[in-house]
């Protein structure tokens, strides 16, 4: 016998009412704890990919459309542009690095990228088994490709065109695999890695000789020195969807976005710039929901002291009877508090499990449409002053109603009934 | 023992009590009757340190008690005065058992176990200990709450009609019981009732 189990009885002794004001706790504790979560998650995985790129370039449309379909390849890409005028941006001495992308297939739901090595430099990619591409239908796959789909070094597929599983299959031309990533927690780890030629290889009918001319203007990106003549023979030169740049001085290249923008046929977009936007137009969602959050915990707080409040007026006999048994006021005090307090662990605990729970979901669902995954198990530091807070409302729901306890008549109360 | 001399009380000006001396001694019982008003309860309450005199002493083991500060007062009573209602009341979502050693704990002893079986063998409930105190019946309860009188070997044991709701049979086998249980422990027994056919059973008696 002692004041827990005392609590803990008066609890049990109300089921329905306990167990409502924990449901509510833990709702309120769950929303909160999963926004907190995927949050920061999200944030987490946006910052990493997004890490040694200043600029996308694309064909014109939406900003945050290029950003997303070329960095972290969700959403569809904008449409393609002539690769030799990409190329031409290149030679800017404010251009440190540029990695072209050609995107557009997949395998198995898996996206297929047509660029060259450096895009796997820039991941800083290390081969589980094999090497790199050497020649165009040689196929790089990142760590959770090979996994899902069990590819091997030496397998071959065709693939697909668009990202529907029900996509025009490319038959006449095979992919081969020739290397396998290790996981580089980016990305990558979701991506097939192939030559651009690859990709047109597998777009055009008489692709090899066409290949052929894509791989010249590919050098273009590595010869400072190419003249515009050798441009002008490209006429008919090839296509990309985008292109990944990293400016020797970011600031002088922001001037250089802007007469992109004005000037040219395509767009420039700053990852930096459309995922702040991005994270601004989520976060007023987001604020939301946590005021809706708050208000389930503060609901939760209310019937924690509704409840109290009832059944001190049904227990005052009791807690008479307790005084003049030798309890102390103090002591009655702390008994209903602690029902509160428990109330609100065992809210929180719960809370806590289910936003695990409705985050694993999420990533499970996520990984299928998207191939991203989120940690599920990490325990964040906000989520401890929710303890705190939640600690707090319960305390408070207890104290106001339990603060009776000191205006009881033992006498008159014992002589009443 | 227990002992009053001149005890008065005043709820208001117009509501005066003033109370007859008496003196119980260790395994007596002193049967004090009134009809409704007299200010039983508040007898009663006095004795148990619950109200506090306006005037006169009242003595438990020799001691004075009636100055006693109300902490003081709380833990001598829990300690020393086992105080059986009118009506038997518990602590709601307690079983029989748990509010037996509620008693010890809430005096600040150990919580005697083998006690609670003892007094339950004794008085006739010990199949029910687990049970919650709302599925006993009436009689059931007034014997828990007299065992609960004496979980923690009190020198005075106060009774507030602890018969009125009781048929003739059970009437006198609680009061049989009561007067076993002082004899074992050597306490005072002190009942408060207008219930008249505890005249038969008690020779100590005063009226109010």
């Amino acid at each position: 016998m002692n004041l827990l189990k005392i609590s803990w009885s008066n609890l049990k002794d109300k089921p329905l009412t306990s167990f409502l004001s924990i449901l509510l706790m833990a709702l309120g504790i769950a929303i909160i704890s999963l926004l907190l979560l995927a949050g920061k998650q999200l944030e987490e995985k946006f910052t990493r990919n997004v890490a040694g790129i200043d600029m996308v370039v694309g064909a014109k449309g939406s900003p945050l459309q290029l950003i997303l379909a070329s960095i972290y390849q969700i959403d569809a890409p904008t449409g393609n542009i002539s690769l030799e005028e990409a190329s031409r941006l290149t030679r800017n001495p404010l251009v440190k690095s540029a990695i072209p992308l050609s995107m557009g297939d997949s395998y198995q739901g898996y996206r297929i990228v047509g660029t060259n090595e450096k895009y796997l430099q820039h991941f800083e990619a290390e081969y589980e088994a094999g090497k790199v591409f050497s020649g165009a239908m040689e196929m790089v796959v990142g760590s959770k490709v090979a996994k899902n789909l069990e590819l091997k070094v030496g397998d071959t597929f065709a693939s697909q065109h668009g990202y529907d599983k029900e996509g025009d299959v490319h038959e006449e031309k095979k992919f081969k695999v020739v290397g396998i990533l290790k996981n580089t927690n980016s990305v990558l780890d979701q991506l097939m890695v192939t030559p651009l030629e690859s990709v047109w290889a597998v777009h055009d009918s008489h692709h090899e000789e066409e290949a052929g001319k894509g791989a010249n203007a590919l050098k273009l990106l590595e010869e400072d020195t190419s003249t515009d003549e050798e441009h002008h023979h490209e006429e008919e030169a090839k296509e990309i969807t985008s292109m990944l740049i990293k400016f020797r001085n970011p600031a002088m290249g922001m001037m250089m976005a802007r007469s992109i923008n004005q000037n040219t046929t395509l767009q420039t977009a700053s990852p930096a710039i459309e995922i702040n936007r991005l994270f601004a137009l989520m976060g007023f969602g987001i604020d939301t929901l946590k005021i809706i959050a708050l208000v389930i915990i503060i609901v939760s707080g209310l019937s924690v002291f509704v409840s109290l409040y009832n059944s001190l007026k049904e227990r005052k006999y009791e807690m008479a009877l307790m005084l003049s048994m030798g309890a102390s006021r103090t002591k009655l005090f702390f008994l209903l508090l602690l029902e509160g307090l428990i109330i609100s662990t065992i809210g929180y605990v719960f809370g806590v499990a289910l936003s695990r729970l409705g985050l694993w979901l999420m990533s499970k669902n996520v990984e299928q449409n998207f191939h991203y995954d989120f940690n599920v198990l990490s325990l964040l530091t906000e989520e401890f002053w929710l303890f705190l807070g939640a600690l707090f409302i319960g305390l408070l729901a207890a104290a106001i109603p339990s603060l009776g306890i000191y205006k009881i008549d033992i006498s008159r109360t014992l002589a009443d009934e | 023992m227990i002992a009053t001399q001149n005890l008065t009380f005043s709820y208001s000006s117009e509501k005066n009590f003033s109370f007859p001396d008496f003196s119980c001694a260790d395994r007596e019982t002193m049967l004090i009757l009134g009809k409704s008003g007299r200010g039983k309860t508040t007898f009663l309450h006095l004795m148990a340190l619950l109200l506090k005199p306006t005037g006169g002493k009242i003595q438990i083991n020799n001691q004075e008690i009636s100055d006693f500060s109300v902490s003081t007062a709380a833990d001598f009573r829990a300690k020393n005065v086992g105080i059986i209602y009118q009506k038997p009341h518990f602590v709601h979502s307690l079983s029989v058992m748990e509010n037996l050693l509620l008693a010890n704990y809430l005096a600040g002893k150990s919580q005697a176990k083998d006690l609670a079986k003892h007094l339950a063998e004794s008085l006739g409930f010990a199949e029910h200990l687990h049970k919650k105190t709302t599925q006993l019946s009436q009689g059931e309860q007034q014997r828990v709450s007299i065992a609960r009188a004496l979980m923690n070997k009190p020198s005075v044991i106060l009774a507030d009609e602890p018969t009125s709701s009781l048929d003739d049979d059970n009437c006198l086998k609680v009061v049989d019981l009561l007067k076993k249980q002082i004899e074992e422990i050597g306490a005072s027994l002190v009942v408060v009732t207008h219930d008249q056919r505890l005249k038969d059973v008690v020779e100590k008696r005063i009226n109010l």
